[in-house]
Formats: C-alpha cells, sequence, structure tokens
C-alpha cells in the first residue's frame, strides 16, 4: 500500500497535468471514487487500533479535502479554457452585413403629397378625394368656365364625350364639398390631373394638391400668411422670400401666383429659374362669389380662398430632379433614391 | 405681347430702369416672361458713307473705300460684294468695340491702310444678315451714332397677359396700366377725324347685329402701295415680332398694336355692291389670305358683299378681296365683334390670328371711330390718297352695356385685410378708366369700354390690389373654430397600407392612367375600355380597366435595364364603362425575379405565386376568416397559377403568376407574379374585440392527410374548421408532401390541431372525440385518409 503522502503527492501531480474535463473526471473516480485509492485507505482504518483511527482518518479526510479542492479547481480552469477555444472558434465575421427583408420606398410624388397633407392637416384642412373622369360641370361651368371660355385653351382638356372630361385639375372635388358641406370648410384634395400636353416640361398626367377654405372672416392677408408658411415649412427655409403677384382664374377673385425665390441659386438667377430669381409654384386667390353662389354657399355672408399646386414641380424642387418623366418612369435606379 | 420699351415711353415715361419698369409691369399682373435687347453692347459705329470705292491692288476680293464719317473722311478696305459709292453704312472708326469685345484698330489689309471696318448688319447683332454691309436709308444722317439712328438701345419686353386683360394686348393698354402704376401721368397721341375729301361710300348692312354690332367702312382712294413704311412704324411693328410687308400690312397692323383695334382692308376694286354682314350659307367655301380653302360651318360671321364670301369676320380675310400691289382703291373696315359669340370659332377652323386673339377676349367697343381715323391718318400719310366719309352702322341694343358696381368702401379690408384711403381708390379707378360716382358706402363705378371682366364688386377690390400691389397686404395667421375630424377605428388610412408593403420590400410606382388599348386588351378582353377623344398618342388612349398592365410594363421598364428583382406597387382608380363610369380606387403590386435581395445568406429561388400571395395576405391581416382564395382563370395569368381574392365570398381581386405568351410580349420572366384588389379592402380593419385568456392547458395533435392533389388545401382547412367544434382554437398547416411514398395523384398535408377549454382542462376523449369527427367528415366529404 502507497504511503499516503506518496498518494497525495502522485494524485496531485495528475491532477495538474490532467488536460481535459474527463481526465480529471477519471482521476477523481480513481482516487476519490467508492473504489478509489484514498476511499479504499479509509476503509482499512479498521484495521488500525482505537488510538491511531482518528489521526489518521483525519490525515486522510484532510487529503481527501485537498484533493477535491485541487480537482475542482482544476475543473473550473479547463471549463474556463474550453469554453474560450469553443467561443473563440465561433468568431463571425461582424463586418458582414445583417439579415432583413430588403425595404422598399414610396415615389417621391406621394412623399410630397404626404408632407403637404401632414401640414395642412396640421392647420385643420381634411383630405378629400374624388373622381377623376368629371362632368363638364364640375370641372369647368361650376368655377366659372363657360363653353368657349378663352380660359379653357388654357387648360388642354383630354375629352371622354361631350359632357365628361379628364379632370384637368382638382377643383372638382372642392365644387363637390361645397355642395354638400355647410361652411366652415377647410380642405385639400390631392390627386391625378390631366393635361393634352406632353413634351420635357409637360405631362399629360400629373399631380396637383388643391385647398379651398370657406368661413366668414378670412381674406387675402390670412391666404398670403398660410401659404407663405407652407412653403417656409415645405423647403424647412424660414428666410425663403415668397412673393403673390397678380394672375387671373376665373374661379378667383383677386387671383395670385406664387413665386419664390430660386432654392437652387437663392435668387441669383440660374437655369433653374430662367435666370429671373423667382419659381412660380402655385396659384391661388379669394373665391369668386359666383363661384360660392352656384354651389349654393351664401357669397354675402361667407367668402374663402383657393390654392393649387402642382405636386410634381414642387418635389422637383425639393429634392433637385431635373426632369418630369423621371416620375413616370418607375426606374428603380430613381425610386431607390427616395427610400 | 410683345412691346418695345421706348415706344411704351412715349405713352408714359416713368423715372425707372427697364428691370424696375418690368418688376412693376410683372407686379401688377402684366407678367413679363422675358425681356430682350435690340443688339448687344457696342460702341464707336457711326453713319458714314461711301465716297469712292477701288480695286484693292493685290487682292481680287477687296476694295478700297474712301467713306465720309462725317467729321473726317478715312480709308477703308472692305471685302463686302454692296460696297459702292453713295452707300450709307454703320462704319466702326477705330476705337470701337463691337460685340463680343472686338476692339477696332488701325490694320494693314494686303498692304494697304484700313482705318476701321464698315459693317454687315450680324456684325452689330441687329439681325442675322451676314451677307454685306447693312444698307442704310440715302437719308440716314453721316456721322450720326448708330444706336441712335437706329434706336439700338431700345428692349423688347414680353408679357405674358392673362385671358381677361385684352385691353393690354396694345400698347395704350400697358401704358394705361404703367401710368397708373407709377402714378405718371398717360400721354395720348392726338387722334383727330381725318376729314373726307372725297365723297365716295360703299354700303354696308349688317343681318347679323349681335354678332356684329357695330361696323365702319371707309373708301380710299388713289392709294400708292409701293411706297415704303416709315422707318418708326417699320421699327415699332419688327420690334413686336410682326414682319413689315406693305403701307396696308403695316398700317393696319400698327394701329392695332397702338390702340387695340383689329383692322381690315378690301381691294374696292373686288367688292360688289355692298358689304354684307351676315352668318354662312349652306355649303359656302372661303379662300383665306393664308391660301386654304375653308368649308364654312354653320354659324360662321362673314364678310360678304352682294354676291361672295369676303372674309371670315374677325379671323382672317380672303385671299381674292385682298389687297394686292396693283391695289389702288381701299374699302377699310373697324369693327366690333361680340366676345362670346366670337369664343371658340377661330379655334374650330384651326385658326388663331391676332384679329381672332383680340376679338375673342374683347375689343373696346367704342374705339372703331377711332382706329379708323388713325388707320386713315396714317395710310394717306404713308401711301397718299384721298378718303372717303366714314360709314357707320351700329345697333347700339346690341353692344355690350357695363352696368354700375357698388363698391363698398368696407369690403375692400373685408377681402384684402387691408385699407385703402379713399383718395387712393379713386385715382385709381379713375386712372383705369372707370367712371365713379360717391356713395354714402363707397362708390358706384362703371367700367370702361375696354373691360370685360368688371362686373362685381370683386373685380373692382381686384383692380385696387394689384396696383397697390399684393407686396403691401400684410400676411397674417389663420384663425378659425377647431373642428375635430373623428376616425373610424375600423379603417386605415392608405398611407399605412403603402407603408406595409414598403417594409416588404415594395417600390411605389406611378404609372398613366391611359393605358395602350392592345395591351389592356390582353388583361381584359371583355371590357370595352373608356376611349379617350383625343388621346397624346396611340398607345395611351385608353383608360386603364386595370393597374396590372401599367405595372407589368414598368416591371419590363426595369428588367430590361439589368434589375434582377423589381418589385412595385401602385395605388389609384380604375375605370370601367357604363352610364355611370365606375372610378374604383384599386392597389395592385407586382413581384419578378429574385425572391431575396442578393446577399451573402440569401436564397437565390425566383419569387413565386406565394410570396405575392404572402403580401397580400400582410395586406388584409386584419380580415381574418373573413378572406378567402379561390382557384380561378383570368386572362393574361397563368391558368393553374392564379386566384380570386375574396372577403366574405366577394371578390376583391385577383393574383396569379403571368401567363407565359404575356412574358414574352413584353420581356418579363415566366415567374412574375401581380395582385390587384380594391383598395377598400385593404384598408378595412377588424374591431378588435377581447375573449378571456384560458387558465388551462392546450391539447395539440397533429394529423397527416393523404389527400388528391385536386382538392385545395383550403376546403380542407374549411372543413376541420367546420366539424372540429367550438373547442378548437388554432388550426396550423405545417407541411405539404408530394412523391415518394404516396400514391399517384396524392398529396400529404400535415395539419396541428390546437384544442383549449375556457373553464376547464380538457379530457382525452373530448378530444378524440373531436379528431375522429373531423376524420369523420373529411373521409366522407373529400375521400381524405390518414397517412399510415
Amino acid at each position: 500500500m502507497q504511503s499516503l503522502e506518496n498518494i497525495k503527492a502522485e494524485a496531485s501531480n495528475a491532477i495538474d497535468a490532467a488536460t481535459d474535463v474527463a481526465a480529471l473526471e477519471e482521476l477523481r473516480v480513481s482516487y476519490l471514487g467508492k473504489k478509489g485509492a484514498l476511499t479504499g485507505l479509509l476503509k482499512s482504518l479498521g484495521q488500525l487500533s482505537a488510538e491511531e483511527r482518528p489521526k489518521a482518518g483525519a490525515e486522510i479526510n484532510a487529503i481527501k479535502q485537498v484533493l477535491t479542492e485541487q480537482l475542482n479547481l482544476r475543473r473550473d480552469t479547463l471549463h474556463a479554457e474550453a469554453l474560450a477555444v469553443q467561443l473563440s472558434s465561433e468568431a463571425i465575421d461582424v463586418t458582414l452585413p445583417g439579415r432583413h427583408p430588403e425595404t422598399g420606398g414610396l415615389h417621391p410624388i406621394t412623399r410630397t403629397i404626404q408632407r403637404m397633407e401632414t401640414f395642412f392637416s396640421s392647420m385643420g384642412f381634411d383630405v378629400v378625394e374624388g373622381p377623376e373622369i368629371e362632368d363638364d360641370y364640375h370641372n369647368f361651368e361650376a368655377l366659372n368656365i363657360p363653353a368657349h371660355h378663352p380660359a379653357r385653351a388654357m387648360h388642354d382638356t383630354f375629352y371622354v364625350d361631350e359632357t365628361r372630361v379628364l379632370r384637368t385639375h382638382t377643383s372638382g372635388v372642392q365644387v363637390r364639398t361645397m355642395e354638400t358641406q355647410a361652411p366652415p370648410i377647410r380642405i385639400i384634395c390631392p390627386g391625378r390631373v390631366y393635361r393634352c400636353d406632353s413634351d420635357l416640361t409637360h405631362s399629360p398626367m400629373f399631380h396637383q394638391v388643391e385647398g379651398l377654405l370657406i368661413d366668414e372672416t378670412s381674406h387675402f392677408g390670412h391666404l398670403k400668411g398660410l401659404l407663405e408658411e407652407f412653403l417656409h415649412a415645405f423647403f424647412e427655409r424660414d428666410d425663403l422670400a415668397v412673393r403673390l403677384r397678380p394672375s387671373y382664374f376665373p374661379f378667383t377673385e383677386p387671383s395670385a401666383e406664387v413665386d419664390i425665390q430660386c432654392v437652387k441659386c437663392s435668387g441669383e438667377g440660374c437655369r433653374v429659374c430662367s435666370h429671373t430669381g423667382w419659381i412660380e409654384v402655385l396659384g391661388c386667390g379669394m373665391v369668386n362669389p359666383k363661384v360660392l353662389q352656384m354651389s349654393g354657399i351664401d357669397p354675402d355672408k361667407y367668402r374663402g380662398f383657393a390654392f393649387g399646386m402642382g405636386v410634381e414641380r414642387l418635389s422637383m424642387l425639393r429634392y433637385g430632379i431635373g426632369d418630369l418623366r423621371l416620375n413616370f418612369d418607375n426606374d428603380l435606379r430613381f425610386l431607390a433614391q427616395f427610400m | 405681347m410683345i412691346i418695345s420699351e421706348q415706344w411704351l415711353r412715349t405713352w408714359v415715361n416713368p423715372e425707372a430702369t427697364t428691370e424696375a419698369l418690368s418688376h412693376k409691369l410683372t407686379m401688377i399682373g402684366l407678367e413679363v416672361d422675358g425681356v430682350a435687347t435690340v443688339a448687344e453692347p457696342f460702341s464707336g459705329v457711326v453713319v458714314a458713307e461711301i465716297i469712292s470705292a477701288e480695286q484693292h491692288p493685290d487682292a481680287d476680293k477687296l476694295r478700297v473705300c474712301v467713306v465720309d464719317a462725317g467729321d473726317e473722311h478715312v480709308q477703308i478696305v472692305c471685302g463686302a460684294p454692296n460696297a459702292r459709292v453713295g452707300l450709307r453704312a454703320p462704319l466702326a472708326k477705330v476705337g470701337a468695340v463691337l460685340p463680343g469685345n472686338f476692339k477696332i484698330k488701325k490694320a494693314k489689309l494686303r498692304g494697304v491702310e484700313s482705318q476701321g471696318m464698315l459693317c454687315a448688319s450680324a456684325e452689330l447683332t441687329i439681325s442675322e444678315d451676314n451677307d454685306g454691309l447693312m444698307e442704310l436709308r440715302s437719308d440716314a444722317p453721316i456721322g450720326a451714332d448708330i444706336r441712335e439712328y437706329l434706336r439700338l438701345d431700345d428692349k423688347i419686353l414680353e408679357l405674358g397677359l392673362t385671358p381677361n386683360r385684352a385691353d393690354c394686348l396694345s400698347m395704350r393698354g400697358v401704358a394705361r396700366d404703367v401710368a397708373v402704376a407709377f402714378d405718371e401721368a398717360l400721354i395720348e397721341p392726338e387722334i383727330a377725324p381725318f376729314a373726307a375729301t372725297i365723297d365716295d361710300q360703299f354700303p354696308i348692312a349688317i343681318d347679323a347685329p349681335a354678332k356684329c354690332p357695330r361696323y365702319l367702312g371707309r373708301v380710299i382712294k388713289g392709294v400708292d402701295l409701293s411706297r415704303p413704311t416709315p422707318e418708326y412704324m417699320r421699327d415699332r411693328l419688327e420690334r413686336a415680332g410682326l414682319r413689315s410687308i406693305d403701307a396696308v400690312v403695316d398700317v393696319t397692323n400698327y394701329v392695332m398694336l397702338e390702340m387695340g383695334q383689329p383692322l381690315h382692308a378690301f381691294d374696292l376694286d373686288q367688292l360688289s355692291g355692298g358689304i354684307v354682314v351676315r352668318e354662312c350659307r349652306e355649303a359656302e367655301q372661303l379662300t383665306l389670305l393664308d391660301g386654304t380653302v375653308q368649308s364654312l360651318e354653320p354659324g360662321t360671321l362673314l364678310i360678304a358683299d352682294h354676291e361672295k364670301p369676303l372674309a371670315m369676320a374677325g379671323i382672317m380675310g380672303g385671299e381674292d378681296s385682298g389687297v394686292s400691289e396693283s391695289t389702288t382703291s381701299l374699302f377699310l373696315e373697324s369693327a366690333f365683334f361680340t366676345p362670346e359669340l366670337m369664343a371658340g370659332r377661330a379655334r374650330s377652323y384651326g385658326l388663331h390670328t391676332d384679329a381672332s386673339h383680340r376679338y375673342e377676349r374683347g375689343v373696346d367697343f367704342q374705339l372703331q371711330r377711332q382706329a379708323m381715323e388713325r388707320a386713315t391718318r396714317l395710310f394717306i400719310e404713308t401711301a397718299g390718297g384721298e378718303a372717303g366719309p366714314v360709314t357707320e352702322v351700329s345697333s347700339d341694343g346690341d353692344l355690350p352695356i357695363n352696368d354700375a358696381v357698388l363698391l363698398r368702401e368696407e369690403q375692400i379690408e373685408k377681402l384684402l385685410g387691408l385699407r385703402i384711403e379713399r383718395f387712393e381708390v379713386e385715382r385709381i379707378l379713375q386712372g383705369l378708366g372707370f367712371w365713379i360716382v360717391t356713395q354714402e358706402q363707397g362708390w358706384l363705378c362703371t367700367a370702361p369700354s375696354w373691360r370685360f371682366d368688371m362686373g362685381h364688386e370683386v373685380d373692382l377690390i381686384e383692380e385696387l390690389a394689384r396696383v397697390i400691389g399684393y407686396d403691401a397686404i400684410p400676411a397674417q395667421r389663420l384663425t378659425g373654430e377647431l373642428i375635430a375630424t373623428p376616425v373610424p377605428e375600423t379603417r386605415r388610412a392608405l398611407r399605412s397600407a403603402k407603408n406595409d408593403l414598403v417594409a416588404r420590400g415594395y417600390f411605389e410606382a406611378v404609372t398613366f392612367s391611359f393605358v395602350e388599348p392592345q395591351l389592356q386588351a390582353t388583361f381584359d378582353p371583355q371590357t370595352s375600355p373608356v376611349h379617350l377623344k383625343n388621346p397624346i398618342s396611340a398607345d395611351l388612349a385608353v383608360m386603364r380597366t386595370s393597374l396590372i398592365p401599367g405595372l407589368l410594363k414598368a416591371i419590363a421598364h426595369n428588367v430590361s435595364r439589368q434589375q434582377s428583382r423589381v418589385r412595385l406597387f401602385e395605388t389609384g382608380l380604375r375605370f370601367l364603362p357604363g352610364d355611370e363610369i365606375a372610378q374604383t380606387p384599386m392597389i395592385a403590386l407586382a413581384a419578378s425575379g429574385l425572391r431575396d435581395a442578393e446577399g451573402w445568406s440569401a436564397g437565390k429561388e425566383a419569387a413565386d405565386f406565394f410570396d405575392i400571395k404572402g403580401s397580400v395576405e400582410a395586406l388584409l391581416g386584419s380580415l381574418g376568416q373573413r378572406l378567402s382564395f379561390e382557384a380561378c382563370v383570368f386572362p393574361g395569368l397563368h391558368d393553374g397559377q392564379s386566384a380570386a381574392i375574396l372577403v366574405d365570398g366577394h371578390a376583391v381581386g385577383r393574383m396569379g403568376t403571368i401567363h407565359p405568351t404575356v412574358g414574352k410580349l413584353l420581356g418579363l420572366p415566366a415567374s412574375t407574379v401581380v395582385a390587384e384588389m380594391e383598395q377598400s379592402a385593404v384598408t378595412a380593419l377588424a374591431m378588435p374585440e377581447y375573449e378571456d385568456i384560458s387558465k388551462f392547458p392546450e391539447t395539440r395533435r397533429d394529423l397527416a392527410l393523404v389527400v388528391d392533389k385536386g382538392v385545395a388545401s383550403g376546403d380542407v382547412m374549411t372543413l376541420i374548421r367546420d366539424t372540429a367544434g367550438g373547442l378548437l382554437t388554432k388550426l396550423d398547416l405545417f407541411d405539404v408532401y408530394e412523391g415518394a411514398g404516396l400514391a399517384e395523384g396524392k398529396k400529404s398535408l400535415a395539419i396541428g390541431l390546437t384544442f383549449q377549454g375556457q373553464s376547464r382542462t380538457l379530457d382525452e376523449t373530448e378530444v378524440s372525440g373531436a379528431v375522429d369527427q373531423v376524420l369523420d367528415s373529411l373521409r366522407e366529404k373529400l375521400g381524405i385518409e390518414l397517412r399510415s
């Protein structure tokens, strides 16, 4: 039988030398297990005298405890080493792109309309839509544009038949609203409109957002204030110069066209503004009392204003798009720039 | 309307630069679209006369000229073919600077000294003419600065006039506005009656007084049309964009530009009997001055004589009665035609003339006699001859009436948000030609005969606003009641559905609402679409009955540009014909190419039916069990891979793989898939209704079923749902298998049934009973067995 000291030394060396948890477990079994060396020594204590027994027992137990601790320590070390190896082997290239469904994007026209809707909604305007094939009455007559009026020539209308047209503006929606809703009215009408004209700067289909406000107190100064505020918000530039200049629309009186200082050259003069420093962005005016009357609103009690803007124009100015037709090519290389 | 600034300044001459003048014009509503120079800047060029011209000793094409430059004689070597003795031409003296900063120095040409340069018109940027020296008139003052002599410092203002401002289609009208805007005096040329020196008259009768309430005529005899038009008149015409032709054309055009009255001159010798202003008769024809033969439409107003039509009233004269070089006697016409009755007439013949443009918008109805006198004087000054007395036929009852309109002082401020002083109101209105009578509330205003758009109080207020300037009106914040807009919880904005699609990788497209008829017929051969009467082109001729054709073309556009993966959607109306055209808001999506965007961990499979179906289900997800799909054949789609989309059993759309022939036609991959449905389906939301969460455990049973291939899994699922009883809480189809181990024509569906009780733990027999019930009905109704 080996001496106690020998067993301790041998076990201790073996524990230190063990390189994996399995080997360590074998050592535990062979020294501390039921049939292990130390367990064997404890079992043989019976052969000793009663005086020797407690001392020898205590010694063996002390060594057993030391070895157990050493085993545990060694196991922890080996575990930690193994985990480190595992983690290192599981290392990944964290710069690889993450996994996600590819996202698309809204068309810049929609994006622009939504920004307009957001602004005007915050000012209490409701969004209203309507038909695109419109009857002559709602597209023209009710807006004080009778047949053969020279203003019709400004419209280049697509005809469906004698009485129906592709709407040349979304004003028909305003008329329908006035016919059915009592003032106060605050609406905007976004949508597709059509003009029989196609070249570099004209598309036979484009988008407008028109607005209408009818109440008892609003005047031209309010119209001016609202549009200035909108344009400042739209271009996110409070110093953007805005000017209103007299114009003519049969459905408003007084009428104005609204110019902004060229956003490209800040008014210095460039190709975008035809070297004038100004860019026309919308038309507006106080609703002609004749129009109110035709739609059943008392012009002595109520007045209001209307405005209309070309979505493509504002969108192109906002994003620096140089060619109108890009809006309708639906080329992904274009669309992907508005994600 | 194009006008010369110098001409304008003879009418009204404010102390303002061209720029300031243009700005003011724009800001009073006469928008200046452009300002052009007559000639670019240059200096040191004078009128000179060639005194002698000798052949150059050493050059065939050059001549050595001595020219009189006024203060000195200089020697010029010149290569122009028209360099001849006696010619007066522009001379750039030594020290002159020509356009393009070209400095003129003393030079030797082939050994002979040249002390300057005789110039062609193009070299001075006066015209494009570079064929020889610019030939000046023989009375051009020698030594005079050419810029002054030819008035080259003039600017050309291009005005974009709105249709209501017919009064500004004349110098007088523009000047009137400028005078009011600058508060300056208007300098009107004196227009005295031109006394008749002969008695000749030509009878006039008006048969259509409503359309022609006033017609004036005058005979002028013994004219010489070979005499040149005065230079000032030629300049002004040319600077207004009109070519100088002969005395008749030039004077009539000049008076039209100056005063706004279109005039017409007939060759008196071609007229017989007298003038009759009448509507055309059936099957009449007229050869116009432009040489076209027009078959006259009913309603067309004619100037005729006792035998034949002479001219289309207010639009264009006839060829046969027009003046020619040999004309010696004229009949001059100055008439008023009613604007509303002229409107659209020229356009119906495809014509648009200076006269029709003015008559449609309204010519001053009190101007005819003045214009006649003015034209007579200018004409006789130019071409000689003698004039007879003016014959006038008027129907006063048919002339327009400008009613007095009450302008209330308080309304001005109410409408504009700006108070305007009373004296300012009066100054502006009077300056614009209104006749005003002061009233307690404001003014009673009668518009001048040249305004046709002043029937209401607001029209007058607009006049005030535009003259004062919109800049002067202070911008103000809106005020008003705050009114709530209730939003139903069972509807979502379309915007939200669009965002869903964007999150799923779709880009939004915007395609035209009119499409190619043939392509449309591929998808919808049964419907005869709404046709446009005047389409922009044959391939944009019909209104779409579906968004699919346009969307597929957009996909094809990208596929042909090497895009390997395209997903697009569009929202908009589709148009179904009928007495009432149905204009339904739709949403459509299409996918082509790879399912996943290319990437290190992405699959390489092409997207298919189930990808687009997944998108459709996501859009309509809120509908839950109300949504179903049913195999269905649609034109343009794959017969075996298309489905109707149903909500509560009603079709709201369709989807499928495109038909292989469509793929070939458009150049699309065969696996391209599309879906289209009504927007109302995707914006509908279910109203959530809370149900208690059960505290008791679930029991799940998985069934492997052997099913005929032809049986739709959807039918199997529905049957299970209908027969499993109220304890079934969840039903999952988790595997579909075909192939080895199964009989031909069979497929296996693996379906998980989850049962749960609301108030107790279910016992084994309850669950087994429900499953047996399911299996019985599956066997009975669909011939389905459990897979062994």
